[in-house]
């Protein structure tokens, strides 16, 4: 060994090592692979139900539906997904080039609200924007009517919880800006930043919610019931706005299958049984009390405390566009100071 | 013919650099920058770095001097105490304070019957600051605790046979002597604060680091976080080149190889400096440690009589696993990428391997989501077979880490007399025989403790690993992601807990053992 063939051995020594660990590990899958927007913690037993049922096999990645939707746009053709269930329309909606058209029959399980208007991803599950609010601090009807109103100078109940850059509130935010139009929307952001106190997640909004560190929070309405589930003596209650009231937006869990993947069959299979047989994990089940969107599936029993889907309509608003012009949807949100 | 081996080092550290310039002008993402959003965020950024660094300085340099050179009591305890905050992740220590000290934490419930209803907000730039310099100072203390010991004694000697006081000796010839290490501490705080994510967004401080998350996860625009990222990244170059620049006049002193064998005899504190000497230390132990881990162990107690507290525990064991294994595996490819870096640092003019080492700290500045999307832009593009691998998670983890293994290496190299090596030549041994049987024996302190950082730092590593990672593969990190995410604090401290246990051992045997041994 002479000197000079010293730094070749380093050399080698170093590629060798990065391809000995490149070869570390394999992705080839037999399995239905789900890009899982919604969280383990609830979902894991619905898809172990799934696996039990028809015996497809998931293999799912977990993650924040935004930071997911963002990874299959950067996968492009070569995604690994064959199914993305995500948690909010918008973060479907980003994605829907790349998305198959699902069976019309599927499509059919669902109200036509709930779902693409070119069939590429359909609502499993549906959400309505509530204000939680601390039942030990607040009165339940003194609260107002109107989203809006959250706006007002004359509000009088402290820092509202609100999450600005979480897809639920972007979510909102557009869905306002068809109802209202952008002036208004902006006027309500900037007169909801004088009194905004600002978090990441929902969730946080209701633990501060929970323990008296604000008053009232601007969140989906099943965050209750999953802090419920952890705590059931926190004083907490959900404040519903007018049933045709912007503030009453009903967003929608959604699933859709990618133009790419190499499982058609069994993804097909798993939307379907999510629209059926998983109605019933929602509605009977899950701590959650989301909305199951096939009403029509037999079995699901109807929590009491949960004002009924139908009064709850919402404003008119089309899901699909939810996704669309987000960049002034965002500017709107930080030219209000919310984002800080 | 070393330069050669120096060549992995080189791609990896100039790897970043390519990808965003790349992304960022091809997908419009520079476009998208404004100014009026990007400029604020960048001072900000700025601010928090500058803050970060001289409060990790105003905390690490007198935790040193006190527990290396003064009589304070129980001084080696102190110093293991002082280093060991290192070990908790910032965002769990976050978590933890807020828990304790926020509005409506620990603390508060406890003083409610006293009347005092809200406590202040900890949050923003200056709360930001404050869990930072809390959870970055040990990087200053450890660095500036082993130069301390490689001080020339016989020069302070000299100084005081000359009639200077122990104040005046200190500060115009120890400190001198010291300057690069904490100098080089204070980097490392300052791009810690630049990349860190989780703090800065529990507590509301929008950096640009926050700023490229929220165009990746509320924009779906991967182009604008490179866009953001590169901002970054020449941020850190300007800070990389004022350490240079800073630390240039001490570059002699700092590379005299010398042993400070000779106990320096200790600086005698008189009664009254004891004792606020004894009470700095203890309050920052307390915040940066006790605290932090009482709140865990706190939230860890209320699950028992749990039936899920040991389902969690074997849960987290093979996840910790997985982080042993990914962030030991990075740290090897690390070290066989920095060695021939830093024998040529040390051992050659030449500008390209300083070159290397700092470009390298541009991915240790970035976000683990810039880095992660880099990544899966590369792989998907070009090495398919590798998107989704644990081999993925590593190579993120090098680029990210790569300067902590160059730094370590290069001071394990500047410690070894070319002497020897010369001595062992004429000898008649091989260039690897001297290499393996003299050089890397007498390196080997450095090197190990490059090593350890890696593996500490990517142990606990998150935004990246999330990316990356094959479906099913979970780090106590992504554990606590997926906890904290519900909010449930108690079973995120199973993971954390353990997390803090598992890089324990490594801090306390590479990093603090040798620091807090006694003088021979």
């Amino acid at each position: 060994m002479t000197r000079r063939h010293l730094p070749l051995l380093i050399a080698l020594f170093s590629l060798t090592a990065l391809i000995v660990g490149a070869c570390g590990g394999s992705n080839e899958n037999s399995k239905l692979v789900v890009y899982s927007g919604r969280e383990q913690e609830l979902v894991e037993p619905l898809y172990a139900q799934f696996t039990k049922d028809t015996g497809i096999e998931l293999d799912v990645r977990w993650g924040e539906s935004p930071e997911l939707a963002a990874t299959i746009r950067e996968e492009g053709d070569a995604s690994p997904a064959d199914v993305f269930y995500a948690q909010d329309a918008g973060s479907i909606g980003i994605i829907d080039p790349q998305l198959a058209t699902l069976p019309q029959a599927d499509l059919e399980l669902v109200p036509a609200r709930y779902r693409d208007t070119a069939g590429r991803w359909v609502g499993v599950t549906g959400r309505v924007r509530v204000l939680t609010y601390n039942t030990d601090r607040v009165q339940g009807d003194a609260l107002p009517a109107s989203v809006l109103d959250l706006a007002s100078p004359d509000w009088k109940l402290g820092d509202v919880g609100v999450a600005p850059t979480n897809a639920s509130f972007v979510g909102f935010v557009s869905a306002l800006r068809e109802t209202i139009g952008d002036e208004q929307t902006q006027a309500f952001l900037d007169g909801l930043a004088q009194h905004a106190k600002t978090f990441q997640k929902n969730g946080q909004i209701v633990d501060a919610v929970a323990t008296g560190e604000i008053d009232t929070g601007l969140v989906n309405h099943y965050y209750l019931y999953e802090k419920l589930g952890s705590d059931p003596n926190a004083p907490l209650g959900n404040h519903y706005f007018d049933p045709t009231d912007p503030g009453s937006l009903v967003n929608v869990s959604a699933v859709g299958i990618l133009s790419t993947s190499k499982h058609k069959q069994d993804a097909e299979t798993f939307v379907n049984w999510l629209l059926t047989e998983g109605q019933v994990f929602f509605a009977n089940d899950a701590a959650e009390r989301e909305y199951p969107l096939n009403s029509a599936q037999p079995g699901l029993e109807r929590s009491a405390e949960l004002p009924p889907l139908a009064e709850h309509l919402g404003p008119d608003v089309d899901l699909a566009k939810l996704a669309d012009d987000l960049e002034n949807t965002i500017a709107m949100i930080r030219k209000a100071g919310l984002v800080n | 013919m070393l330069l050669l081996a120096a060549l992995p080092a080189l791609l990896i550290a100039i790897a970043p650099i390519v990808y965003l310039v790349a992304r960022a002008t091809a997908g419009g993402g520079l476009q998208s920058l404004e100014v009026s959003t990007i400029g604020p965020a960048t001072i900000r950024t700025f601010v928090l770095a500058i803050l970060v660094a001289v409060g990790a300085v105003g905390i690490g340099v007198p935790l040193a001097v006190l527990t290396i050179r003064t009589d304070l009591p129980l001084r080696r305890v102190a110093l293991v105490l002082g280093a060991l905050p290192l070990v908790i992740p910032s965002y769990v220590g976050a978590l933890a304070l807020l828990g304790a000290l926020g509005p409506r934490g620990l603390l508060a419930q406890a003083l409610e019957p006293l009347g005092v209803f809200r406590l202040p907000t900890i949050d923003g730039l200056l709360g930001s600051t404050i869990v930072l310099v809390l959870f970055t100072y040990p990087y200053v203390l450890l660095l500036t605790a082993a130069a301390l010991r490689r001080v020339d004694p016989a020069l302070e000697q000299a100084a005081r046979g000359m009639g200077r006081g122990s104040l005046d000796t200190f500060v115009r010839v120890t400190l001198p002597q010291i300057r690069s290490a904490v100098i080089a501490g204070a980097l490392l705080a300052a791009l810690y604060a630049m990349s860190d994510f989780g703090v800065v967004s529990l507590l509301r401080c929008t950096t640009l680091t926050r700023e490229a998350f929220l165009r990746y996860d509320a924009l779906y625009d991967p182009a604008g976080a490179a866009a953001v990222g590169l901002v970054l990244a020449a941020l850190a170059l300007l800070m990389v080149g004022a350490e240079q620049w800073t630390v240039r006049g001490s570059t002699i002193a700092a590379r005299r190889r010398v042993r400070a064998r000779d106990a320096t005899t200790p600086l005698e504190l008189g009664r009254t400096a004891r004792l606020g000497a004894s009470a700095f230390v203890i309050m920052i132990i307390s915040l940066a440690l006790i605290l932090p881990l009482a709140i865990l162990i706190w939230w860890a107690l209320t699950l028992i009589g749990d039936a899920s507290l040991l389902t969690q525990l074997v849960d987290a064991l093979p996840a910790a696993a997985n982080a042993i294994g990914v962030s030991t595996a990075a740290a090897i490819v690390c070290l066989v990428l920095a060695l021939p870096v830093a024998a040529l640092v040390t051992r050659s003019s030449g500008r390209l391997p300083r070159w290397i080492e700092s470009v390298s700290y541009v991915g240790y500045a970035l976000p683990g989501i810039v880095v992660g999307l880099g990544l899966v832009f590369f792989a998907i593009r070009t090495a398919p077979f590798l998107y989704q691998t644990v081999a993925l998670v590593v190579l993120a983890y090098v680029v990210r880490l790569l300067p902590q293994a160059i730094s370590g290496a290069r001071s394990g190299w500047e410690r070894v007399d070319p002497r020897f090596e010369q001595a062992a030549r004429g000898m008649g041994r091989s260039a690897s025989g001297t290499l393996f049987r003299v050089t890397l024996p007498l390196a080997a302190p450095g090197v190990l403790t490059g090593a350890a950082l890696v593996v500490l730092t990517a142990i606990k590593e998150l935004p990246a690993t999330l990316l990356l990672r094959p479906n099913g593969f979970e780090t106590p990190a992504t554990i606590i992601w997926q906890k904290t995410n519900v909010a449930e604090y108690s079973s995120a401290a199973i993971p954390a807990l353990l997390l803090i246990a598992i890089s324990a051992i490594p801090v306390y045997f590479l990093l603090i053992r040798p620091e807090a041994r006694p003088h021979p």
